[in-house]
Parts: structure tokens; C-alpha cells; sequence
């Protein structure tokens, strides 16, 4: 941003300018402002820009397709990446490679033991050809991978394989689509509700406060996931992914509203009372041109903020529920889907690498907790 | 005081109508009605069902008839004879199969919250004294990471590492040997070694979330003047942060059990399925799993309206301790 100074004879100082800037800037600039100081919050936004990024080009960035699966392969340990070669000579050069596996089973307990084998050598590059064509972003057809064994024969699993010795790291990329956009859509939902009923609840008061109060205790009295449960065990079997998805987004967005209604309540009971809002009625502005033209700009950011931190809390709704084999299903690929695979103590012990799965939910629960909180303390530019 | 405890059971009976409506909606939801169900569940079985038999059923829970009378007809069965239908899955009445459950499911919610305060008042105390040092850096981590990670995340952490160190499996509230026998000191000891790792494991997320509420609050009270004349006054410092400014702290952190009821007892359910405890939550999930909806209803009826008066209890807690919510 340029500040237009009318004597060009005296340069401001940098002082001077800087406030000058400020009397200036606009509402979403000081904000700006604002939360770029908050480093962990930036850290957190290219976090979560990076997360969905992933989502976005999945195919691209998953060594594998989502459903290959290899059987010689099942529980696969994860592999360690060398990035050196040494040859026989002793000269190390730089040539990124895993080791393949050695198989023995277990005679009694019938187990295939895998045990990394130094004589094989699966090299890696980047942007290799992979085993099946796709359509990156739905427009250019192509096989290639961003990194990935140079012979698509060979097994590559860095973060291990599943009980059908599918690629971890692939299914969990894939799985970010769901995970991450499930969030974003009940959030949505709840948004329309949150702001329709909140409205009304806030901007009208009396009656139509009072019952939608008293609905919103109510629902925040119970216990989500015994209703949640009850919810989405009741969805017909015959129905398709897609169907479940929204279905679970909508049961979400039962209970996700309510926080979102409180927040607009509180916005629309304090903006009520500003001098601008009454001028803007004083004036002859309808009561939909002053919601829609004064109110709304002003606590917008609010808004926002707390649509953030409420993506977290659905996130996590519905690893919970998938977990519990109630939510999305196989061959839907979500965290929980994936986590679903470690409900029982024996496949924890077989292959502990599947727990794994957390650690996407939990980096990108802290990162959307870290940007909302950032954005909260942004929305206020003039406080503190 | 009375006036408010009459006024506060008064608006609870909508909310109890409420949760009955919709837990009757979820025993509704599924569909085909109950007895389809049981008849082939008998039929899977190998067993023959005979017509008298079915139209005893049929009238005994209303089958048939238009939702509302079924509604009026198992609230009725509830409300008079204690009755919540029959699971058909195990083949007994309701009655038989939830109340040890329930009755575990609340002393772990119950000791929970007990744990959840005293770690979050002490830890909180602390960071609020110490504000900015190390532990309380340390302490603000950890109670981010405790907010972040699900329940049952941290309930299957436990069960890998429990594995891997100790070889040994934390699920269940009992060791196998102690599984039917009687209740003895044995037992007793038994019993406790495993309790704490679900309370453990339930009350991190809401310490995390009291200890920043407790913070916060005694954060605003140490700089206010009456502190800083009891300090000039000469009283040590333990005894000036206890005597006063931790009591007014105190009030809003007790208001937040209201919210932190329904979320313990939401987390209890999944890491009870994880850890396989016999609470209400295994129980739960195989009941809707097999559509086993008489038993489902009759476990979201009763934790809901369990954790309603749980909350109801604590309000009325909070207004004996401050004479402002009473009177307003």
C-alpha cells in the first residue's frame, strides 16, 4: 500500500508514515496487518494451505492409486529412505533408494515376517511413471508421480503397508480429500443455519430470542456422540459414498450450528446498539439494507473466525465416527477410515505404523486451532 | 435459593421431553419396525416364532400403531414399570443389560470431572503464579496438544505403548482372573489399577481446556489493588493467592462444567469402545451396528438425561457458591 503524502518537499519519517498508513488502512488491511505478527499463526495457515494443496493433487503426490493393493505385500513394515548409494568401490553418490524385503512366515503363528534386504536396491526418482494413468485435476491425463520406485513393480511402502499391503502414505494422502473437506462442508452448513437463526435470534429478540435460546441449551446439554451415533447408524446401507458424505455433514451440522448462531446472536445484540446502525435506520435504510449493508461487513471477520475454529471440531467428528465403523465406509478413503483399520489391539501389535493416521488429524486439528486463534485476536484490530 | 432451584428443575422438563422425543426418533429411524428384526434374528437362529407370540409382542409395544401412540406406549412402559423394551440381540429386557453399565459410565464421568479440577486448579494456579516462565510455557504446550488430539487417539497410543513397554494389555476395568469373582480387597486394588487410565486418558482434554480458563481468571484478579494491599499488609504470598484471589477464579471455571458434562461423557463412549470397558459405549455401538434399537434408545435416553441433571446439579452447585446467579 502507497500513501499519496501532499508535500513531496518533506519526506515523512518512517515513523510518521507508518501511522499515517494505519489512519489509512482499510478494515481487512489492519487485520492483515495484524495477524502477520502472530507467527504462529502464519506458520499454521502454510500448514493448512500445504494440507489442502495435498488434496488437491493427491493423485500426483501418492506413489500409488488409492486402491492398489498387493497381497504379497500385506503388513508391510515401513521402509527407510537412503538417500545416498554407496557402490562396491566405497563411493557414496547421491541416488535415493529404499531396501525391498526379505519374506519368511512364520511357521506357527503363520505371520509374514519381512526383513529389509541390503542386496536390493529399489532406486527412486522423482516424477516417475507409476503403474496406472489419471487425470491430474481432471484435465491432463498422465502416469506421472512425484516420487516413487523407478520400476513401478517394485514394492515401495515408507510409511508400511495395511492389512491388503496397500501404501499407507498414498491412502492418507487420498484420505485428505474427505477428511479435510468433510469439515469445510458441515461448516458451511452450520454457517447458513448459524447466520439464519442467529440472525433472527439477535436482530429480533423477545420471542423468537427467547425459544431459539433455550433450543441451542438444549442441544448443547446432550451428549454429541451418543446422538451422532444414533444419527448416522440409522442411514440406510444401500446408500452411496456420496450420499453418506452429505448425510454425515448434515448430521454434523445438527449440533456444529449452534456455536456459529451464538456468535452472530452476540454480533447482531452489540452492533445493535452502535451509532451507525441507528443513523442507518434514522436515515430510512430498510431492515434488510442495514443487515445486509452495515452489520453484516462489520462482523464478517467475526464470522470467520469462528467458522475456523469450528473446522477442527468436525474434523475430528468424523475421524471419531468413521473410526467407529459409523461414519464414511471403505473404499471411502478418510483418516478415520484408515484408523479404523487399528480398533483392535492385535492389529496394533502386528502393525503399530497404522497409527500413523493420527498424525495427519492431529497436525491439521492444531494448525486450524492455531490460524482460528490468530484470526480471533486479528478480527479486533483495535483491541489491545 | 429455593425459588432458583425450583425455577432451574421447571426448564429442565422441556429439555427432558426433548431428549425422550429424540431418542424415541433414533429407535424410529432405522428402517422396518423392531419385530422384523427379532423374527429374523430368531429365524438366523433357527428358531420358529408363533403367531400368538408375535401379536403379543405387537400389542405389548404398540407395533403398528401410529408413532406417536408407540411414543405415548414406551414412555408409559418407562415412566410406570421401569421398562425399556427388549433387546433382541441378547434376547432380555433392556432393564437387565444397562444399569452396571451405566453405573460405570458414570463413576468414571463422575471421577473425571473430579480429576479435571483438582489438576486443572493446581496446574492452573501454578502457570497463572509463574506466568511466562518455563512451566507455564511448558504447561500452555501441553494443554494445546491435549486439545488437538482426539480421545481416542490418545486411548490407542496408550494401548500401543502399554504393548510395547509392559507387555501387557490396559484394556477393560479388570483383570481376567477378577473378571466374575466376587468383590474383594483383591479386586478392589485390581479395579483401581485400571480405573485411572481412562480417567487419565478422558481428563486431558478438559484439563487443557480449565487450565486456560483458571489462568486466565486468576491472571485478572492477582493485579487488582485488594491483592496488592494484602501483599503490603505482609501476608505471605501462598496465603494471599489462596485466601482470595483463587476464590473468585474459582465461579467461572465451576460454570464451565455445564459444557464439559456433555463432552466427557461423549468422549467416555468412544474410548470406552477402544479400551473395552464394560460401559455404556461398547454396548452402544453393537446395539445400533445390529440395529438393536430398543437397547440403542434406551442408552442415549438415559446418558442424556443423565448428563442434564448432571448439569443441573452443578448449576445449583454454582449458585450456593455465588449468591450473584441466584438473584439474577
Amino acid at each position: 500500500m502507497t500513501v499519496q503524502t501532499t508535500q513531496p518537499s518533506t519526506l515523512p519519517t518512517p515513523e510518521a508514515e507508518s501511522e499515517v498508513r494505519i489512519l489509512v488502512a482499510g478494515q481487512w488491511q489492519l487485520m492483515w496487518w495484524r495477524f502477520r505478527k502472530h507467527k504462529v499463526a502464519m506458520g499454521a495457515t502454510a500448514v493448512t494451505l500445504l494440507i489442502y494443496l495435498m488434496a488437491v493433487f493427491a493423485e500426483f503426490l501418492a506413489p500409488l492409486p488409492r486402491d492398489y493393493y498387493a497381497a504379497d505385500y500385506t503388513y508391510a513394515p515401513p521402509q527407510r529412505l537412503y538417500w545416498f548409494l554407496t557402490d562396491d568401490a566405497g563411493q557414496r553418490t547421491f541416488r535415493p533408494h529404499v531396501l525391498g524385503y526379505d519374506v519368511e512366515i512364520e511357521p506357527v503363528a503363520l505371520k509374514r515376517v519381512f526383513t529389509p534386504n541390503p542386496e536390493e536396491v529399489v532406486r527412486l526418482g522423482f516424477f516417475v511413471e507409476g503403474v496406472e494413468y489419471y487425470k491430474l485435476l481432471g484435465l491432463f491425463e498422465t502416469n506421472r508421480h512425484f516420487i516413487g520406485p523407478v520400476n513401478p513393480e517394485e514394492p515401495f511402502y515408507l510409511l508400511g503397508a495395511d492389512r491388503l499391503g496397500s501404501d499407507l502414505l498414498s491412502r492418507l494422502i487420498y484420505g485428505s480429500r474427505v477428511s479435510m473437506t468433510i469439515g469445510l462442508v458441515g461448516v458451511a452448513l452450520s454457517l447458513i443455519l448459524g447466520i439464519l437463526l442467529g440472525g433472527i435470534s439477535g436482530y429480533f429478540g423477545g420471542v423468537a430470542d427467547n425459544i431459539i435460546q433455550r433450543v441451542i441449551e438444549f442441544i448443547r446439554s446432550i451428549p454429541s456422540i451418543p446422538l451422532w451415533m444414533g444419527l448416522t447408524a440409522a442411514l440406510p446401507d444401500d446408500w452411496d459414498a456420496l450420499q453418506r458424505y452429505f448425510a454425515i455433514t448434515v448430521i454434523l451440522s445438527v449440533v456444529g450450528w449452534t456455536g456459529l448462531a451464538r456468535v452472530v446472536r452476540g454480533r447482531f445484540l452489540s452492533l445493535r446498539e452502535e451509532d451507525f446502525v441507528m443513523s442507518a435506520g434514522l436515515d430510512g435504510v430498510s431492515e434488510m439494507g442495514i443487515i445486509l449493508r452495515y452489520m453484516l461487513p462489520s462482523f464478517l471477520s467475526h464470522i470467520i473466525a469462528s467458522v475456523t475454529l469450528s473446522i477442527p471440531g468436525m474434523i475430528i467428528a468424523e475421524t471419531s465416527l468413521s473410526f467407529l465403523g459409523l461414519g464414511l465406509r471403505p473404499p471411502v478413503v478418510s483418516w478415520g477410515v484408515l484408523l479404523r483399520e487399528t480398533q483392535n489391539v492385535r492389529a496394533i501389535a502386528t502393525a503399530p505404523w497404522l497409527l500413523l493416521a493420527a498424525v495427519p488429524v492431529i497436525v491439521s486439528v492444531l494448525a486450524l486451532n492455531y490460524v482460528g486463534d490468530g484470526l480471533r485476536d486479528a478480527v479486533d484490530p483495535y483491541s489491545r | 435459593m429455593l425459588q432458583y432451584i425450583g425455577r432451574r428443575v421447571l426448564l429442565m422438563i422441556p429439555a427432558l421431553f426433548g431428549i425422550s422425543l429424540l431418542s424415541f426418533g433414533v429407535i424410529q429411524l432405522p428402517p422396518g419396525d423392531y419385530l422384523t428384526s427379532y423374527v429374523a434374528e430368531l429365524s438366523a437362529q433357527g428358531e420358529d416364532v408363533s403367531e400368538a407370540q408375535l401379536e403379543q409382542l405387537r400389542v405389548q409395544y404398540g407395533l403398528g400403531r401410529p408413532w406417536y401412540a408407540q411414543y405415548f406406549l414406551w414412555i408409559k412402559n418407562i415412566l410406570t414399570k421401569g421398562d425399556f423394551g427388549r433387546s433382541f440381540t441378547w434376547n432380555k429386557p433392556v432393564n437387565e443389560l444397562i444399569w452396571d453399565r451405566l453405573g460405570f459410565t458414570m463413576l468414571i464421568t463422575l471421577l473425571t470431572v473430579v480429576f479435571v479440577w483438582v489438576v486443572a486448579l493446581l496446574i492452573g494456579v501454578y502457570a497463572a503464579t509463574h506466568q511466562y516462565s518455563l512451566g507455564d510455557y511448558v504447561v500452555t504446550f501441553i494443554g494445546f496438544i491435549g486439545l488437538a488430539v482426539p480421545n481416542f487417539l490418545l486411548a490407542l497410543l496408550m494401548l500401543y505403548y502399554a504393548l510395547k513397554w509392559f507387555g501387557l494389555s490396559p484394556a477393560g476395568l479388570f483383570s481376567p482372573e477378577y473378571q466374575d469373582a466376587p468383590w474383594t480387597w483383591g479386586k478392589w486394588v485390581d479395579f483401581l489399577s485400571h480405573l485411572w487410565i481412562p480417567i487419565f486418558i478422558l481428563g486431558t482434554a478438559g484439563t487443557a481446556g480449565s487450565i486456560r480458563i483458571m489462568r486466565a481468571n486468576l491472571l485478572d484478579e492477582l493485579h487488582k489493588p485488594y491483592v496488592i494491599t494484602a501483599r503490603a499488609k505482609g501476608v505471605s504470598e501462598r496465603l494471599l493467592t489462596w485466601r482470595y484471589p483463587v476464590r473468585v477464579a474459582l465461579n467461572p471455571f465451576i460454570s464451565t462444567v455445564g459444557w464439559t458434562l456433555p463432552e466427557l461423557v461423549s468422549g467416555s463412549i468412544i474410548v470406552s469402545v477402544v479400551l473395552n470397558l464394560p460401559t455404556t459405549g461398547p454396548l452402544l455401538l453393537q446395539a445400533l451396528l445390529q440395529q438393536d434399537m430398543f437397547l440403542a434408545g434406551a442408552f442415549i435416553l438415559l446418558v442424556s438425561v443423565l448428563t442434564v441433571v448432571g448439569t443441573l446439579i452443578s448449576d445449583i452447585l454454582l449458585a450456593w457458591l455465588d449468591p450473584r446467579i441466584r438473584f439474577t
